[in-house]
């Protein structure tokens, strides 16, 4: 079988699997027989090791396709593999969109369900897997119809479990109705972190879409000033159309060392500076509005050969502070990093490994090359933990496996509930070894 | 699993007592690694440095023996130190060597071949097993001690640097090889590094100690820079000394 060299969108740590598309729910469980290692693959948008299996099967979930009619409630069924560009190119036409979209459109519903992905409206909508009733799973042990009601571990454990319950065929979600395909967006500038959140704290609710990048390289007064972008999808306007293709191709892996931090800090004033002051309701595409970076496709490349990794955490709202003192840590360190996004979390769900808990998170991409980022980094998860929160697993690539333990307490609740389908731990990741997740 | 910054979790150590290889193997341990499998000649030197990583944070080690100067059985040597290890393993450090004794050894035939075996063909049998092994398990990483030294053979020990410089050619073809595989090879170059191995020989310029290297090591490995020398200046230096024309590199090495 052909060797494939499996990355993550952080380019780090590639590995070498045994790759097959499976097209049909047969072929899946046929595969899963046929290999001791297997594990669900989606567009490898995850930054880590979370889609890769070195040495393993990895079925790459694309050919898993389909997209059912939208009922007149906006329930559609898709395949696994079916990305929210390929969903929103046909349901935006009917007047639908996603109830949960990451930074991204490149993303697959099984990889949305795996890392149960939050978007900009987690703070009033929750995550994906809120809106999603249904899905089947295939399993070493057998395949399963999933419903919160019917099968409410497995489902739950499916819902954020990085792919390690089994493999997802295709998923059944509730959509939200829109009017149009522009958004109106408030956008407010502010010259310090404390105003930000403030103003986040006091009004957040009154808007579905909310986010801020901050600017972590400025230091002294201006440490974390930042820009506050609200929304939400306009009522009436243009015909709906579907999404613009991306703009511009990165066709090669830039030199290391490009984004430093005099590159970076020019780019976060320039755009800190361009931004307005403040803004009511001015209409976005939602295009622009959601998926700014999908505009230059592999700008992950950018970052050049030795990669990046990307640091998301949440703290409880307690914790509010933990968010100052990693901003405080970074810019002090003069590690390079482009603007931060800070978002705020509403209610968590019962998904033992599900990421988001109240309160704030704060994302963090950082270019790999300065000798203290990995001691750094630990120092923030030392933070994190402390104060209650914990990183994102989706994003990881580099937290041990103590730390990750003791930042998901349920973890074992996961593994029990991941036994019940797979006692022999088929299904495993590099993630999963890693980071120790299936105790074996 | 290696990491983002290209720290491993476990390590696998062949010529686990020498001196570099003990200080990379704690400075490892100090940054990420939890389970270090320690091979060498010397169980009760391998017992000591076994129980060095653990008092630094190594949660699991492993010693296994073996003999370099038999090449037959580098095969056993790497399976049994592969097998003290549950799953992938993230690095093989290679640092198997020995300096001899120039003088005495150059008009020996067999104490010359004793040199090569040790050094090179040794070392070349258990990369056949190891790049087996990793090929299959799709990730992985080798760490190959050559030397400085090996860029241009001198004189005063061309006997090791002679099989240093074979075992350091010959990775660069291995590492070409990986292409592809999910493994990759690092050869280190350390200059004149102070260690049990080099007391009583005269310091060359720029030496360092085994420390230093182990922390270059470390900065090397979240690269993928195909050579990480050590220190990192000798990079420089040594661009000059490979083209000398031989009068004068002669000249330099007698007037030391
Ligand atoms: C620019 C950018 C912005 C992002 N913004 C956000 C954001 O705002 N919010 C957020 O939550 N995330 C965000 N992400 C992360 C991304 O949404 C998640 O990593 C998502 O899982 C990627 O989906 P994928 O299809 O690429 O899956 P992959 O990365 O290929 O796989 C991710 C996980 O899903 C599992 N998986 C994939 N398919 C299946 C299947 N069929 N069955 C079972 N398991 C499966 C894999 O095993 C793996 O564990 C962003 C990523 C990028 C690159």
């Amino acid at each position: 079988m052909p060797r494939e060299i499996l990355y993550g969108w952080g380019r780090t740590s590639p590995s070498a699997a045994n790759l097959e598309n499976p097209s049909s729910q047969a072929q899946v469980e046929a595969l899963l027989h046929s290999s001791d290692a297997t594990l669900a693959r989606g567009l490898g948008r995850s930054y880590g090791d979370a889609a890769q299996l070195a040495g393993g099967l990895v079925l790459s979930n694309r050919l898993l396709g389909g997209i059912s009619p939208i009922d007149g409630a906006g329930v559609v069924t898709v395949g696994a593999g079916i990305s929210i560009d390929e969903l929103l190119t046909v349901a935006m036409p009917q007047g639908w969109f996603v109830p949960v979209t990451p930074g991204t459109r490149h993303v697959t519903i099984g990889g949305a369900i795996a890392a149960d992905v939050h978007g900009k409206n987690h703070h009033l909508d929750g995550s994906f897997s809120r809106h999603v009733t249904a899905l089947r799973l295939v399993t070493p042990t057998g395949t399963h119809d999933l419903t919160p009601a019917t099968h409410h571990d497995l489902f739950w454990a499916t819902m954020g479990g990085m792919g390690l319950t089994g493999v997802v065929t295709q998923a059944t979600l509730q959509l939200i109705p829109i009017r149009s395909d522009h958004v109106l967006v408030t956008t407010m500038r502010f010259d310090t972190l404390d105003e930000i959140m403030a103003e986040m704290l006091a009004h957040d609710d009154d808007f579905r879409y909310s986010v801020a990048w901050v600017d972590c390289m400025t230091r002294g007064r201006s440490m974390g000033r930042g820009i506050l972008t609200r929304g939400d999808h306009a009522p009436s306007g243009t015909t709906p159309v579907a999404p613009r293709g991306a703009r511009l191709t990165v066709p090669f892996t830039a030199p290391s060392g490009l984004l430093n931090s005099l590159t970076v800090r020019a780019f976060n004033e320039l755009w800190f500076r361009s931004s307005p002051r403040h803004r009511e309701a001015e209409p976005q595409g939602i295009g622009a509005f959601f998926h700014p970076l999908d505009g230059v496709n592999s700008w992950n490349r950018l970052y050049g050969r030795r990669g990046f990794v990307q640091y998301q955490f949440a703290v409880p709202d307690e914790a509010g502070d933990s968010v100052r003192t990693a901003i405080e840590k970074l810019s002090s360190s003069h590690v390079p990093s482009f603007l931060a996004v800070l978002k705020r979390f509403g209610p968590g769900n019962p998904g033992p490994l599900s990421f988001p808990i109240p309160g704030w998170t704060l994302a963090l991409d950082l270019p790999v090359g300065p000798a203290k980022l990995p001691g750094l980094l630990n120092e923030l998860d030392e933070l994190v933990l402390a104060s209650g929160g914990r990183v994102y697993l989706a994003k990881d690539s580099r937290l041990d496996a103590a730390t990750a333990h003791a930042m998901y307490p349920r973890l074992e609740d996961f593994r029990r509930i991941k036994e019940s389908v797979d006692p022999e731990g088929l299904i495993t990741s590099d993630l999963a070894r890693r980071l120790n997740l299936l105790g074996k | 699993m290696e990491n983002a910054f290209g720290q491993p979790q476990n390590v696998v150590v062949l010529g686990g007592t020498s001196d570099i290889a003990r200080a990379i193997a704690l400075e490892l341990v100090r940054t990420r690694t939890r389970e270090v499998v320690l091979a060498g000649r010397k169980p009760d030197e391998l017992a000591a440095a076994a129980r060095e990583l653990v008092l630094a944070g190594a949660t699991s080690t492993a010693v296994v023996t073996f003999d370099a100067e038999d090449p037959s059985k580098a095969t056993q040597c790497v399976s049994s130190a592969f097998d003290q290890i549950a799953g992938p393993v993230d690095l093989v450090i290679i640092a198997v060597g020995a300096m001899g004794d120039q003088d005495s050894d150059e008009n020996d035939a067999v104490a010359s071949a004793r040199m090569i075996t040790v050094n090179f063909t040794w070392p070349v049998a258990a990369l056949a097993e190891i790049r087996r092994r990793l090929v299959a398990q799709g990730s992985g990483r080798i760490l190959v001690i050559s030397s400085v030294a090996a860029i241009r053979v001198r004189r005063a020990s061309y006997l090791y640097s002679g099989a240093k410089a074979g075992l350091d050619r010959l990775c660069e073809g291995l590492a070409d090889s990986l292409e592809g595989t999910g493994v990759s090879l690092q050869i280190l170059r350390p200059g004149f590094v102070r260690t049990k191995m080099t007391t009583g020989l005269k310091e060359a310029p720029f030496s360092t100690d085994p420390d230093a290297v182990a922390r270059d090591v470390i900065k090397g490995l979240a690269t993928s820079h195909r050579v990480i020398t050590s220190p990192h200046i000798l990079v420089y230096l040594f661009a000059i000394l490979r083209h000398l024309p031989a009068p004068l590199w002669k000249k330099i090495n007698e007037s030391r």
